[in-house]
């Protein structure tokens, strides 16, 4: 079973690389938003700084949110996920593992790249640790929930517009203790923050799989 | 339960059910506003103000337990494939995002003269936005796919995701931010609220409740008819 799941989180994650596209939009979203936003709210570095954590998270929830809908939409078109099915493999685990090539090939590399961004927003460079490890520990989530939204999405034309009514609400928790953990000064009052991040993660974990393969099962039939 | 899996039989209960249902809906409004607007007394910390209350308050119950009511329908169809739950959770979404909005708006109108403001970004105001977005996206979704048994699977997802998630959604929101008063009804140690207002209250919740149930009838009862209107249509084709 391993190997399997071995080679196809690979395939994905070459699939991703090679045709581009998903992480090169993404990053250049979030470097949109770098630069718009003094140009919308005014240079002033004080605002700026207060505004900076929320800003890289909105940033990198929508950038995530873009790419959802390429998780499973074209391995269904082609005809892949059918033959998936047929696998020795469960179909959740399947979803689970696309998922992680998701977050392998998009959100963690965003979540890595996006801190150091916020310094060009006047982020105070103390905090850029809490950002960081939040942002990892958050991306997972964000990861799974958008293949959430790609499967019960997957056969449908439109999907796109539809992800985002979907998703969002599902991204606030990790919204919220994502800012509150860069908002809380110092290490040790940001630890509660980024548990109860880990935990959504968690839950994220358990769901997600199940309720891809679900919906997917349901295209498919 | 199973038993009234046949549309036939579940459309002979409604039609018998409906008129009590009526009936018991306009004496519950009638003794109920009279109370909410006649008898019950000014607060005296916020005038008249207060008989908003007895609508804002039964609508975001009603909203929310209609959303449990939705869960519960998908799960049932999702585990014991029963026909008429796949309905009922479609009935109710549309219902239960009225009364959602109209908690949204009555507090919105309460707000204005006790804190000033339309709105703020208060847990629980915030919550309840995010209620509502739940409900836009299940009736989204209902809406995009043409397949009627494909909608209902997908569907049966989105609400049960909703609701394992929806508990999580509002405690991080409480933990953010908090200015809308907390539970005074249900909460240990007795209601927090007077006697002379709270049985006011209490019928106005009931009579909410009753609407919900009643409207959800309707909703049930017009879409097991278009369902059949499109399969004699279908057959007029055929046979032509």
């Amino acid at each position: 079973m391993w190997p399997a799941l071995n080679a196809l989180l690979w395939r994905d994650v070459a699939l991703a690389r090679k045709q581009g596209g998903g992480l090169g939009a993404a990053l250049s979203f979030i470097l949109a938003v770098v630069v718009l936003v003094p140009l919308s709210v005014g240079p002033d570095l004080n605002l700026l700084a207060r505004l900076a954590a929320g800003l890289m998270w909105l940033a990198l929830l929508l950038a995530v949110l873009l790419t959802a809908d390429r998780i499973f939409q074209q391995d269904l078109e082609d005809g892949t996920l059918e033959l998936m099915t047929m696998a020795p493999v469960p179909f959740e685990l399947v979803a689970l593992v696309k998922a992680i090539a998701h977050w392998l090939t998009v959100s963690l590399p965003l979540a890595l790249i996006a801190p150091p961004l916020a310094l060009m927003l006047n982020l105070d460079i103390a905090s850029l640790p809490v950002l960081w490890l939040a942002m990892v520990a958050g991306s997972l989530a964000l990861s799974l929930l958008a293949a959430l939204g790609g499967a019960v999405t997957a056969g449908l034309r439109r999907g796109g517009l539809l992800i985002s009514i979907l998703i969002l609400p599902l991204y606030v928790p990790v919204l919220v203790f994502g800012v509150s953990a860069t908002t809380m000064m110092g290490p040790q009052s940001a630890l509660p923050s980024l548990l109860i991040l880990l935990a959504i993660t968690l839950v994220c974990l358990v769901i997600s799989p199940l309720a891809c393969a679900a919906a997917l099962r349901a295209y498919l039939r | 339960m199973q038993k009234f899996a046949n549309p036939t039989l579940f459309l002979k209960l409604a039609n018998a059910l409906l008129p009590f249902m009526w009936l018991g809906l306009f004496v519950l409004f009638a003794f109920g506003l009279y109370g909410a607007l006649v008898t019950s007394p000014a607060d005296y910390q916020q005038g008249e103000t207060v008989r908003i209350m007895y609508l804002h308050v039964p609508a975001a119950w009603v909203a929310m337990m209609a959303y449990g009511f939705m869960a519960f329908a998908s799960a049932v169809a999702l585990i014991f494939r029963h026909p008429l739950a796949d309905t009922a959770a479609k009935s109710a979404a549309p219902i239960g995002a009225v009364f959602c909005f109209l908690a949204l708006a009555t507090g919105s109108i309460w707000g204005k003269p006790m804190w000033g403001t339309w709105w703020v970004w208060d847990a629980r105001l915030t919550s309840m936005f995010i209620l509502m977005l739940l409900y836009l996206g299940y009736i989204a979704i209902w809406q995009a796919i043409e397949d009627p048994h494909l909608a209902a699977t997908i569907t049966r997802i989105v609400a049960l995701v909703g609701s394992v998630i929806l508990p999580i959604i509002k405690f991080s929101v409480e933990w953010w931010n908090t200015l809308h008063q907390p539970a005074s009804v249900f909460k240990m140690g007795g209601p927090a609220i007077d006697v002379s207002m709270l049985w006011v209250l209490l019928i106005m919740a009931m009579a909410c409740t009753l609407l919900f149930f009643t409207l959800l009838m309707v909703s049930m009862r017009s879409e097991i008819a278009s369902r059949k209107l499109r399969q004699i249509r279908l057959q007029a084709i055929r046979s032509n």
